[in-house]
């Protein structure tokens, strides 16, 4: 039988592949800030399920783990505490890029990549 | 069509580079020194339940003091970008129901938030979960009510204090204790309590209330005024 | 029996976000990309990271939808249909 921890890993690099293949193809600005957010998504997968230990629960000492043996029974809390905050940050990034996304579409009235010439090569 | 070429070979590609990562995987058997390192420390020094806590806190409390300074960045640059607001905000038709509802409940939602903010360092839960509770007590506020008004004043005082409530006492861990941010600096008291673990439940609530204070800001300037 | 829980998952989570992809209304991809944060959710719950669960629950699903729509919305000048 396939593990969890192996399953979750590969569903996480579907996600991020996917993320970044809609980050390229897509014409819609707003669309390729979902790509970012797909991919992001994925990234928190890997790294999470990279912390996964098969039959343990999670790092909280309560009735089920005691003080004792907690080192036998928790999983990695150190992806968990990292993924934390990296999914606060993926919010405030977010919004930042849907900012720039508002103020091009006053600038040329358009949310179509092929509108925006001025960097292109 | 070249493009789309380029493109499915890059991703292709970097599928490639993920396979390493799938084939050489086996599932560990046990935790690494240092996460065991972190468990025993959170038990036996810190007197605290939830070891992703103190991790996030105390162990790696620079990174996270980084992090919030990110979100900060993060929530200027949204007020910067976007000054001029717009004129109608996004709301919900009037209702006198949900107007009354939301009303009640969000009182509720900020409870809840604060809650979750001072038990972080006993249940799974924090100051990153609970300032976003609360920040979507003020979403509901904005959504059902297009009288709402949020004082920025306020948000911006309950920001910056809790700021540098955050780094004073990190600069008391040094004077006191052996560190920047260590959380020694109060009576660790007993495990399993409200009142102990040090400053983590301290320090918790202020980036509690900082984080909600940030993503409040943020929808405000989003969602117009 | 866990592990069939996480192929659906994940067949799920797939299908949203191709859905989010190709759909041809904006708000429809936003709700799709919304719909993955919200099963992803489920997965750390899972993995054994209630904190995880919690603030993707919370934010990937309810806030960072709520931005794009205000967003859409600010794009729109204040109509969220095509």
């Amino acid at each position: 039988m396939i593990s969890i921890s192996m399953l979750s890993l590969i569903l996480g690099i579907a996600l991020l592949v996917t993320g970044i293949f809609a980050m390229l193809t897509r014409k819609n600005l707003i669309k390729i800030v979902i790509g970012f957010s797909i991919a992001d998504t994925g990234t928190h997968i890997i790294i999470v399920s990279l912390g996964y230990l098969k039959g343990r629960t999670a790092p909280i000492i309560d009735s089920a783990v005691s003080a004792a043996n907690a080192v036998q029974k928790v999983v990695d809390p150190i992806p968990s505490a990292l993924v934390l905050t990296a999914i606060v940050i993926g919010l405030a990034v977010t919004a930042v890029m849907l900012s720039f996304v508002v103020e091009m579409y006053k600038k040329n009235k358009s949310l179509s990549i092929d509108d925006y010439q001025e960097l292109k090569w | 069509m070249i493009k789309y070429l380029a493109v499915i070979v890059s991703v292709v590609g970097l599928g490639m580079i993920f396979l390493p990562i799938v084939t050489g995987f086996h599932e560990a058997e046990q935790l690494s020194p240092l996460a065991a390192q972190y468990v025993e420390g959170s038990i036996n020094d810190l007197e605290t339940q939830n070891v992703v806590t103190s991790v996030i806190v105390t162990y790696r409390g620079l990174d996270t003091l980084g992090e919030v300074t990110v979100l900060f960045l993060a929530t200027v640059g949204v007020g910067l970008l976007l000054k001029d607001g717009v004129k109608n905000r996004l709301t919900m038709p009037f209702s006198e129901m949900l107007e009354t509802t939301s009303s009640v409940l969000v009182a509720m939602i900020m409870v809840l938030g604060i809650y979750i903010f001072t038990h972080g360092h006993l249940t799974p839960g924090g100051g990153f979960q609970g300032g976003v509770v609360i920040a979507s007590g003020f979403l509901l506020l904005l959504l059902t009510s297009s009288e709402t008004k949020i004082n920025h004043l306020t948000l911006h005082l309950v920001e910056s204090l809790s700021g540098a409530a955050y780094v004073g006492i990190g600069v008391a861990g040094i004077v006191l204790t052996i560190g920047f941010l260590s959380p020694e600096v109060l009576p660790l008291g007993e495990f399993g309590r409200l009142l102990s673990a040090g400053a983590i439940p301290v320090i918790y609530s202020l980036i509690g209330l900082k984080v909600g204070s940030e993503l409040t800001s943020i929808l405000v300037t989003m969602g117009g005024e | 029996m866990i592990p069939v829980i996480v192929i659906v998952l994940g067949i799920v989570m797939l299908g949203a976000a191709f859905a989010a992809i190709y759909f041809k209304s904006l708000l429809a991809s936003i709700i799709s990309a919304g719909v993955i944060s919200l099963f992803a959710s489920v997965l750390y719950l899972i993995l054994g990271s209630p904190d995880v669960a919690m603030t993707e629950a919370t934010i990937g699903s309810g806030l960072t939808t709520v931005v794009f729509l205000f967003a859409l919305y600010r794009v729109r000048k204040g109509n969220l249909d095509d």
